[in-house]
């Protein structure tokens, strides 16, 4: 099936080339962190993990959001996803490998990578973040592929598809939950040591992946005769607005407890992250513009009439989906450094060089998700295209 | 478990004593590490253990320690009867009198001392720079402590801060490669060959106790001391207790330099020298109430109280 990648329009090939650029240039960037050490990102002793570690938290929540489909589809026989399913799952492939190479990039010695498995540890939460990501990855890729492979030839999926997309549905469940036990479970950590972790970050996955599922669904629909169903879009539209809901409320949860309770160090992070704290306030214009764009991203998708405006739509999930990745990709894990084990703040400021690491880790998640989408999109109008002729 | 790791580094060489020699010495770097797999593999072939060491790695590997661990206690054995003068101890531990330290002078010699026989790179930025041991005040040290109306002389008395040793180490949790691990005596140490440098234990360590190599080390040490291994680029470091000179029989660096205000032993043993200054004295550590059960331990000796009169009795005014 690969093949039908391979044939496109000028347009499809500019887009492949400048992502292309952007790896190379991504990875030539890597060189040098590679050659030189992690002195070369903004990360520092206070604040081990950056930009990097929280992209890979983020992108693990968009992988985990395909289920949204997936369950309406498979579970309650919701059949106006049938067309969705495989772009969630392919979306999922995709954040899966760019979540996994955000890890490696963040990697000191990454030529040890496989030291995880040689040594596998139970008690370290990351050893099982690895096993369920790839494990999810798999699954995955797997039932994507066939499922493709037999609508390409005409046939039904394979039964043993099915079972695989059910067991899909505790895995991405797990994938997020794991991901936020990472962070959720160590001590001195005030701002992540929250029992209510877990489930923001699946309140927040379940609004920001399908949020750009929908988005990458409205211009496929316009680029191309593969045309997602208005019914589809409303029904997952109102998902991403009932799950940002939850996720807006949860954070509001912590931020009663913290303030509440009024215990310094349970106050701190939050503080440092919307006010600024000792005279450091580097993210608070990014936290506020996230607490508008949420609230904004709320309003627009609730109110029916504006939901249905298919103009204001994908407004209103780009501001949904930034404020997501503003909340996770950026402010939850630098917000949860600070202060750091003596009380001080220190700033962390991400350099060129990691940024363009940054660009070229999306832009080759992009390129993939460019050619799964296409192969896609050439497999099912080939049918659609075959199938007219036979009725006329 | 543990004590199969601990003696697997037997093997590896690093703190292997022949005489009172290091068996490890140094060796300019980029072939070090095959340098010091030639030597491994040579120290397992002269215990005769070669294939007993094997053996217990693809124990370790399958998960089966108990095939392991009787591979395990033979080199163990050798390895105590090389250096007979190596004390043993069920808690290692430390205990602090920073207010003696500061009357001493002795911190920067401590630190010195620790700094340059570990070969710890002498980053200025603060933000990568690496140190085992340094000093903070009071109010920083013991935030949760901390009032408006300390003793001036309690306000500005600086404690010098190092790992922990946490009996319930949250470092040795995390890491995903077993790189840092927890001996059977207490000691929190780690295998800078294996560590892949993901920086877990960095953000896990309430105690803020570990550093990364955000660069190559060698061009930020003075003088190469021969007596411990270098590291390389992108691995986390911490002080190790000085495992090295335990093994020797010999006192951590820190207690060596610091003239009496540093303490080390056993915190199993109700007779050792810390148990009887922690038996005499208010103590307090770094951040209990997280269940680590930190191994160093700070005496408030009346460093509370403006005059030093008041020794072992009632520590409080």
């Amino acid at each position: 099936m690969l093949e039908k990648a391979l044939r496109g329009s000028k347009r499809y090939y500019l887009w492949l080339a400048i992502l292309a650029v952007l790896i190379a240039v991504g990875a030539a960037a890597y060189t040098r962190q590679l050659t030189y050490g992690l002195g070369l990102t903004g990360m520092s002793r206070d604040v081990p993990w950056g930009l990097y570690i929280a992209q890979f938290t983020f992108l693990v929540g968009v992988a985990a959001s395909g289920v949204m489909v997936v369950i309406p589809h498979y579970l309650h026989n919701f059949r106006a996803f049938g067309r969705m399913v495989i772009l969630g799952e392919f979306l999922a492939v995709a954040a899966v490998i760019m979540a996994i190479l955000f890890v490696f990039v963040d990697l000191g010695q990454p030529t040890r990578v496989l030291n995880v498995l040689l040594h596998p540890t139970p008690h370290s939460i990351m050893f099982w973040d690895i096993c369920v990501l790839g494990a999810y990855l798999l699954v995955n890729i797997v039932i994507g592929w066939a499922v493709l492979g037999a609508e390409k030839k005409g046939f039904p999926p394979p039964r043993w598809t099915r079972i695989l997309t059910i067991l899909s549905i505790p895995l991405a469940i797990s994938i997020h939950t794991v991901t936020a036990f990472l962070y959720a479970g160590l001590p001195g950590k005030a701002y992540w040591l929250s029992a209510i972790m877990a489930a923001r970050f699946l309140a927040s996955a379940f609004a920001s992946g399908p949020a750009l599922l929908i988005i990458l669904s409205l211009i496929i629909r316009r680029f191309t005769s593969f045309k997602v169903t208005d019914l589809a879009v409303d029904a997952l539209v109102k998902i991403v607005c009932y799950a940002m809901i939850a996720n807006v409320f949860f954070f509001l949860l912590e931020v009663f407890t913290s303030f509440y309770s009024a215990i310094p160090s349970h106050q701190a992070s939050l503080r440092y992250l919307f006010v600024g704290l000792d005279g450091s306030g580097g993210l608070v214009p990014l936290m506020w513009v996230a607490a508008v764009l949420a609230l904004a991203g709320i309003t627009l998708l609730l109110v029916p009439r504006l939901r249905r405006n298919l103009r204001l739509l994908p407004v209103s999930l780009v501001a949904i989906f930034v404020a997501c990745w503003l909340d996770k990709g950026v402010g939850l894990v630098l917000g949860g450094f600070v202060p750091n084990a003596f009380g001080r703040v220190t700033d962390y400021l991400p350099t060129a060089n990691e940024l363009l690491i940054i660009c070229g880790v999306y832009a080759l998640g992009l390129f993939i998700l460019t050619i799964l989408y296409k192969i896609v999109i050439a497999v099912r109008t080939t049918n659609e295209e075959e199938l007219s002729k036979t009725d006329s | 478990m543990s004590e199969l790791r601990r003696t697997q580094k037997d093997i590896k060489g690093t703190y292997v004593t022949k005489g009172t020699v290091p068996f490890v010495t140094y060796v300019p770097f980029m072939s070090l590490e095959r340098r010091e797999f030639i030597r491994q593999g040579f120290a397992a072939g002269l215990l005769g253990l070669g294939a007993l060491g094997s053996l217990g790695a693809l124990g370790t590997l399958v998960g089966c320690s108990k095939v392991a661990a009787p591979a395990a206690t033979a080199p163990a054995a050798t390895t105590a009867t090389a250096a007979p003068a190596a004390p043993a101890a069920q808690r290692w531990g430390l205990v602090i009198d920073p207010a003696l330290l500061v009357k001493t002078q002795a911190f920067n010699a401590v630190a010195q001392a620790c700094h340059s026989h570990h070969n710890v790179p002498q980053i200025s930025d603060p933000k990568t720079e690496v140190k085992w041991i340094w000093q903070d005040d009071f109010a920083h040290c013991f935030e949760e402590m901390d009032s408006a109306y300390l003793p001036a002389a309690l306000r500005e008395l600086q404690f010098p801060v190092l790992c922990n040793h946490c009996e319930n180490p949250v470092c040795v949790r995390v890491c995903p490669t077993q790189a840092t691990f927890k001996r059977d005596d207490g000691i929190v140490d780690m295998d800078y060959h294996r560590c892949i440098g993901c920086r877990f234990c960095m953000t896990s360590c309430p105690y803020g106790a570990r550093s990364l190599n955000f660069c190559d080390p060698q061009p930020y040490i003075a003088q190469v001391d021969p007596g411990y291994p270098t590291r390389m680029r992108g691995v986390v470091e911490k002080c190790n207790f000085c495992v090295e000179r335990l093994a020797q029989g010999l006192p951590p660096h820190c207690v060596e330099a610091s003239q009496g205000a540093i303490l080390y032993g056993d915190l199993d043993d109700p007779a050792s020298e810390v148990r009887q200054a922690l038996a005499g004295s208010l103590s307090i550590r770094r951040r209990p109430e997280l269940g680590t059960e930190p191994s160093v331990y700070y005496l408030l000796r009346g460093a509370e109280s403006p005059t030093d009169a008041p020794k072992g009795g009632e520590p409080h005014a």
